[in-house]
């Protein structure tokens, strides 16, 4: 069967999506992303749309789902790379992918994904302490 | 108006709406619309194609090129027999859904195009038409 790889690099799983994805592949996509984030305890997803020259609303609905799912099991998820044609028509189709965050290049959205694994990390810390005062 | 080209398309799978996509990409482009046109003919198509496939239990779709004294368009027409749309108004609203999308796939579709027309009788199908001009 078809699949989109998912690679691991430290605490982030990363997905670049290369192909013009049919609906069942992206299904596969959100399954096999929750899956690997049990199996590795990632703490970030970081997906590349970069290639992708189309985002109508079923692809828009499975990147929220997976932004979504991703938190409940405790990692963050970070889009990055849309093309700007992408986001024009994204936006007037009436979708502003809510409860996913974005950043303009993977560059960008590691550095984002790394920032706020560390803040996430720092904070039990800062409540434990709190809480012995 | 003339037609300079039609080809007729079957939606029966979700692999359909791929290639529908793509040819949709392809026709566009030919008609040198520009990045941002072709992306949103694709996205709209993608929409209604989808719609023929989980609601229409699946169809075909006509592209045409059209001419039109000096301006040219590209019409898609999607086409379900299906079980119909009872009440039209309402399936275009945003956020309405029988599905479990979005609701924003008819509205939304409306959007990015020039023209949209819906035909739809409940127990026979549903027949969606758009088109966008160069």
């Amino acid at each position: 069967m078809e699949r989109i790889p998912i690679l691991r690099m430290g605490k982030v799983l990363l997905v670049t999506i290369q192909v013009d994805m049919h609906d069942q592949l992206a299904v596969t996509l959100q399954d096999d992303l929750t899956a690997r984030i049990v199996e590795t305890g990632a703490r970030g997803v970081l997906i590349d749309i970069s290639s992708l020259e189309v985002v109508d609303s079923f692809i828009g609905r499975i990147l929220g789902n997976i932004a979504t799912m991703a938190r409940v099991l405790d990692a963050q998820t970070v889009v990055v790379g849309m093309q700007p044609a992408v986001a024009i028509t994204l936006v007037e189709l009436g979708m502003s992918l809510p409860g996913v965050r974005t950043a303009l290049n993977v560059e960008k959205g590691m550095a984002l994904l790394q920032a706020s694994i560390k803040a996430d990390e720092a904070e039990p810390e800062v409540l434990d302490a709190s809480l012995e005062d | 108006m003339q037609v300079l080209r039609t080809e007729v398309m079957p939606i029966r799978s979700s692999q359909d709406l791929v290639v529908v996509r793509q040819a949709v990409r392809t026709w566009s482009a030919e008609l040198k619309f520009s990045l941002v046109e072709q992306t949103k003919m694709v996205t709209a198509a993608s929409e209604l194609a989808r719609n023929t496939l989980d609601y229409g239990k699946g169809g075909q779709v006509t592209l045409q090129v059209l001419q039109d004294g000096l301006r040219k368009g590209l019409r898609l027409s999607f086409e379900d027999q299906g079980p119909g749309i009872p009440d039209i108004e309402l399936a275009l609203r945003d956020g309405y859904t029988t599905g479990g999308g979005m609701g924003l796939g008819l509205g939304g579709a409306k959007r990015l195009v020039n023209e949209f027309d819906i035909v739809s009788k409940v127990g026979e199908g549903t027949r969606v038409t758009v088109t966008r001009w160069k």
